[in-house]
């Protein structure tokens, strides 16, 4: 299970607060690309761009994957969505929980309500 | 947190939230219309909890659940699913119990369970709920919390897989 912080969040904002970066999730949502292509598209070095997908992969963002000598980078934002997904789902069972505790709790007092007017009678 | 507190008077369905506070700490918030006293009792009498605790939409039923509600007092509830044959059992002890106000249980199903703090704050005549859930590992988190909500999505799935299957 993938962990859901605000660590995270702020990982991820960092990671989108660099004008080159957003280049390349851009360029990813288009296409995978390796990170020579990247380092060529964007004219850096390519120890630059590894720099840059080290911190879209820290965020969860981007995902890399070596096959031979080439590294290849795709979009990875399932992990966010995911994220949400389950904490919303823990949160759709409480939520399902307390709407049957409201019920409880109406009961309860429409019966308090009844008992204190029979012992005002 | 201060904004969330000041739910005005509206019938309106009133709002569940989760926040992981930290890597091994969940809370869920919710405010009830009701006074603490009444929130308390539904959350310390077994025929009451068991009313509100497995609710259809989750997909189980409570086979039982008893909660003896005191220091050093154990709870034990049992869960079943019809796409299951073994009942699930969630079980601990309360370690502290201050009527109206505050209780804290143990999870004992393994040594992964979490500490639960529940506080109940009244403020004219609504309650906020705060469930505080603490476990001993980020891992144990993530691997615990998800299991009951995830649990009846599993089923779900079974569900789904039997019917693509022609089993029902």
């Amino acid at each position: 299970m993938v962990q859901y912080t605000r660590a995270g969040f702020d990982a991820s904002f960092a990671a989108l607060s660099d004008a080159t970066r957003r280049g390349v999730l851009e360029q990813l949502g288009r296409a995978d690309a390796s990170i020579t292509d990247l380092a060529e598209k964007f004219h850096m070095t390519l120890t630059g761009m590894k720099k840059h997908v080290g911190v879209l992969e820290q965020a969860g963002l981007v995902t890399t994957r070596k096959v031979g000598r080439v590294r290849t980078c795709k979009l990875g934002l399932r992990r966010l969505e995911q994220e949400a997904a389950w904490i919303e789902r823990y949160r759709q069972l409480w939520d399902a929980r307390f709407d049957e505790l409201d019920k409880v709790v109406e009961e309860l007092k429409r019966k308090e309500n009844v008992d204190g007017r029979k012992k005002r009678e | 947190m201060d904004a969330r507190r000041e739910s005005e008077p509206t019938p309106m369905k009133n709002r569940t939230t989760v926040e992981r506070k930290s890597e091994r700490e969940l809370v869920v918030t919710r405010t009830f219309d009701g006074p603490a006293r009444i929130v308390f009792e539904a959350w310390t009498k077994p025929e009451l909890l068991k009313r509100w605790w497995a609710p259809k939409s989750t997909g189980v039923t409570l086979l039982s659940c008893e909660a003896d509600v005191r220091v050093g007092g154990r709870y034990r509830f049992e869960f079943g699913h019809e796409a299951s044959s073994k009942p699930m059992a969630f079980f601990g002890r309360y370690i502290e119990v201050t009527p109206h106000s505050r209780l804290v249980w143990t999870n004992e199903e393994s040594d992964d369970g979490a500490v639960t703090t529940v506080t109940f704050e009244e403020k004219r005549g609504k309650t906020l709920l705060v469930m505080h859930e603490l476990y001993p590992s980020k891992e144990a988190l993530d691997a615990n919390a998800g299991m009951e909500s995830g649990m009846p999505e599993t089923f779900a799935q079974l569900d789904e897989l039997l019917v693509t299957l022609g089993f029902s």
